[in-house]
């Protein structure tokens, strides 16, 4: 099933989190990915969650969240109009024999190397989630110890602000 | 929508209010404050919590509420005991408290209000909380949490009930800080009544209740995220308009939304000008009246044929606040294969949720509705009208056909459609009927006349057992001038006739009419027909011939109730007479009936609506002509 990218303004109250998962979990739409945060206005959170859902179902799925009180606004991302990115950390196995390898294929996706220890490398690599299989896939053969992921983050491309039109709506 | 006498004193001062409560927009767009209640002005005042409490409930305009104390909402209790507008009712049971809401809102109109303390108390409520959640109830439950301070710390009787209640409510707070209580109130009062009702709990810890705070009113209400759509979208109220114009087998598919939204009245007048044959579901019944010439019955798995089929074979669903529930569709992918779907609810989440709709429409039925009296009226000139006259000689033929009916049972014991036939034959139209759930709630749908909103109340979606005796005990103290008849099972009605307690000492005299057939008896039905009459874990032992555990009589005495009981047919008039005579305290009737009757007709579970069974194994004859 396609996936699509929802941009989700709440209200930063205690449990907001838990109805908009719960909402999910309760009415059996699937997560692939969920990043929460601040935004620049305080009080205002913003949900970015991929949903496996099209047509019908990802209708549902927004007039669902819709109807939770602490929800704001919903605003579909597609990534022709959107930037997306997802976020990595990567701990790699990488000796004096192999530290140079590691850290060529690391610049070659704009990776940081974070920390360094004796016998393994944390990179830190940004994009979107093709680009980061690919990074991932050329450090397998060092022998990957451990992945830690966000989930994606979207915006939309141009001037135009989703929480500007969103807040100018609720306190006019 | 006010005059004639089908509608409560208490409806007819909700409805006159109801245009300045109901914005269309929440108050932070509109600059409209929509706190209900008659919006006195207090100046600040300082109290404690658990007094902002009594009074913001006070200025809500709350008159009566269910409850049942404990150590974290005892110190509202203080204040309550003094306050001269609200009545408390004391419930044995805070499940009782919450049905007796919902039957008070179902028969008001009005928000119905149950308080419990945490924990347990709080735990108790969450079936009524659900029930309400499904039947889109009004209601708001005032729960006492432990301090704020221990909150998380598993202290004694603590529980996250607003945690347990998410997916069943529509909103919900946890209140900590004294000085938010008469805003929180007003919100939950707000978001239950307004739009789609539903429940709102309200969870307020033991600190927040003894602090001190300054309470004024009216509060402020602050819900951004929260809108609620009034007019219908002109271009589809054309648009439907254009669709009914064209329709050959048109039927209304009305559900519970329409008796929510109080428009039977402006319903009735759209069905008469469009002439279509119109089907009320469970919910619904009395929406649009039983006895008028185009009403062809209630639809779903225990429907009449005339209506079952009126869906099923039409061109145009002209559904009004229904939701395609399994129990009304059957097989979803074949239910009225051949409709288009005009659908129009306040929700806009239940539209194309089961069911596409070809049209939808969003807003209060009792906007929309007249609205679309007004598009089908000038479409109707634009482009005439279909002649109905076949579709109506079908559907006609079929209810005279296959009217809703039942054999005498060949045990020789009563039939229990007989008995509450004669219930609503006796008491008329006027009274309330509230069922519990199983074979006596469909009983009770087919075979009372429903002839007004506000009559007859049921656990629809949820299937409460044990929803009757309280909900009618809440829908007497909303309607203390009319007959309530609790009409309920032996199952059900050992679920929660603790209440009967309560009905006595406040002097609710409820009837119950308790349709004993010593047995589950739906789920007899269908181990009968599904598991080869193998009668696993549903022989009760209440009823004939058995040790009759307990003796309903018995038990209505030691309540302080008149105890009844009726064993045969003949005796069942002079009972039910009897009953209604007695007015200064409940009654509780044993009927003692056949447990070999079944409800009829039945689709039965996972097929289509077209296999609609008027006995077992006998279905319909579609093709013969009159």
């Amino acid at each position: 099933m396609a996936r699509h990218t929802l941009s989700v303004l709440v209200q930063d109250v205690p449990g907001v989190l838990t109805r908009v998962a719960g909402l999910f979990a309760r009415r059996a739409f699937n997560i692939h990915s969920l990043a929460v945060g601040p935004t620049e206005h305080e009080g205002i959170s913003r949900v970015t969650v991929v949903v496996d859902a099209e047509g019908d179902l990802l209708e549902q799925v927004t007039k669902q969240l819709n109807k939770l009180i602490n929800v704001l606004k919903i605003v579909e991302l597609v990534p022709e109009a959107s930037v997306q990115r997802d976020h990595i950390l990567v701990k790699v196995r990488a000796d004096a024999v192999t530290r140079l390898q590691v850290t060529q294929a690391a610049d070659l996706f704009r990776a940081n190397v974070v920390d360094v220890a004796t016998d393994s490398l944390v990179l830190e690599a940004t994009g979107n989630a093709e680009k980061l299989n690919a990074l991932l896939s050329v450090l397998e053969p060092f022998g990957i110890k451990e992945i830690v992921q966000s989930g994606t983050l979207a915006i939309g491309r141009g001037s135009k602000s989703m929480s500007e039109r969103a807040l100018r709506s609720v306190s006019a | 929508m006010t005059n004639g006498p089908d509608i409560s004193p208490a409806l007819v001062a909700r409805t006159a209010s109801r245009a300045k409560d109901v914005a269309p927009v929440s108050s932070a767009v509109e600059g409209a404050n929509p706190v209900q209640g008659p919006n006195n002005v207090v100046p600040p005042t300082e109290m404690t919590g658990s007094q902002a409490i009594v009074r913001s409930l006070e200025e809500l305009g709350v008159t009566d509420v269910f409850g049942l104390p404990g150590g974290a909402i005892l110190p509202t209790y203080d204040p309550l005991m003094d306050s001269s507008v609200i009545n408390h009712v004391l419930v044995r049971h805070e499940q009782g408290a919450g049905h007796a809401a919902q039957g008070y809102a179902m028969v008001t109109g009005e928000v119905g209000v149950c308080i419990a303390t945490s924990g347990p108390g709080a735990t108790n409520l969450v079936t009524a909380i659900a029930d309400a959640h499904m039947d889109s109830v009004p209601m708001v439950a005032i729960t006492g949490q432990v301090n704020s301070a221990v909150i998380g710390s598993d202290a004694f009787q603590e529980a996250d009930i607003v945690g347990i209640t998410m997916p069943i409510t529509k909103h919900s707070f946890l209140v900590t800080d004294a000085q938010e209580i008469p805003r929180v109130l007003a919100e939950a009062f707000y978001i239950a009544g307004s739009g789609r009702p539903g429940p709102v709990i309200v969870d307020i810890s033991k600190d927040a209740q003894q602090a001190t705070m300054e309470f004024s009113w009216p509060p402020r209400i602050d819900l951004p995220g929260y809108r609620v759509i009034s007019k219908g979208h002109s271009k589809q109220l054309r648009e439907a308009a254009k669709l009914i114009a064209a329709a050959q087998r048109p039927v209304f598919y009305v559900g519970g939304g329409v008796i929510k939204a109080h428009a039977s009245r402006e319903l009735r007048e759209l069905a008469e000008f469009v002439g279509a044959p119109v089907a009320t579901t469970l919910q619904a019944r009395g929406a649009f009246p039983d006895s008028h010439e185009q009403h062809v019955g209630m639809p779903g798995m225990h429907g009449a044929v005339s209506a079952v089929t009126a869906l099923q074979q039409s061109d145009l669903l002209i559904t009004l606040g229904a939701r395609f529930d399994d129990r009304v569709t059957g097989v979803l992918s074949t239910f009225a294969p051949n409709a288009k779907v005009i659908h129009a609810d306040i929700d806009p989440a239940e539209i194309s949720k089961n069911r596409v709709a070809d049209v939808p429409i969003v807003g209060d039925l009792a906007d929309i509705i007249p609205e679309l009296l007004d598009a089908c009226r000038a479409r109707f000139e634009e482009s005439g009208r279909q002649d109905l006259a076949s579709w109506w000689s079908t559907l006609k033929r079929l209810r005279e056909t296959y009217p809703i009916g039942y054999t005498e049972p060949h045990d020789g014991l009563t039939a229990p459609q007989h008995v509450i036939q004669r219930i609503g034959e006796l008491t008329g139209p006027e009274g309330v009927y509230v069922a519990g759930v199983g074979q006596h709630q469909m009983w009770a749908a087919q075979f009372v006349k429903y002839e007004r909103p506000h009559q007859w109340l049921n656990s629809g979606g949820l299937g409460t057992m044990g929803y009757s005796v309280p909900a009618a005990m809440g829908a007497k103290v909303g309607n203390p001038d009319r007959v309530v008849w609790a009409i309920d099972g032996d199952g059900c009605f050992q679920m929660t006739n603790q209440e009967l307690a309560t009905c006595v000492i406040n002097q609710i005299p409820i009837k119950v009419a308790v349709i004993n057939n010593s047995s589950l008896g739906m789920v007899r039905q269908w181990q009968t027909l599904f598991y080869d009459s193998r009668y696993s874990n549903t022989d009760l032992n209440t009823g004939h011939g058995t040790a009759r555990i307990p003796d309903f009589v018995k038990l209505a005495d030691a309540y302080g109730c008149a105890g009844l009981r009726c064993e045969r047919p003949e005796d069942v008039d002079a009972t039910i007479a009897q009953a209604l005579e007695i007015n200064d305290r409940p009654v509780v009737i044993d009927f003692v009936v056949s447990r070999d009757s079944m409800v009829w007709p039945m689709v039965p579970a996972g097929v289509s609506n077209d296999q609609i069974q008027i006995a077992r194994d006998m279905t319909p004859d579609w093709e013969e002509e009159d």
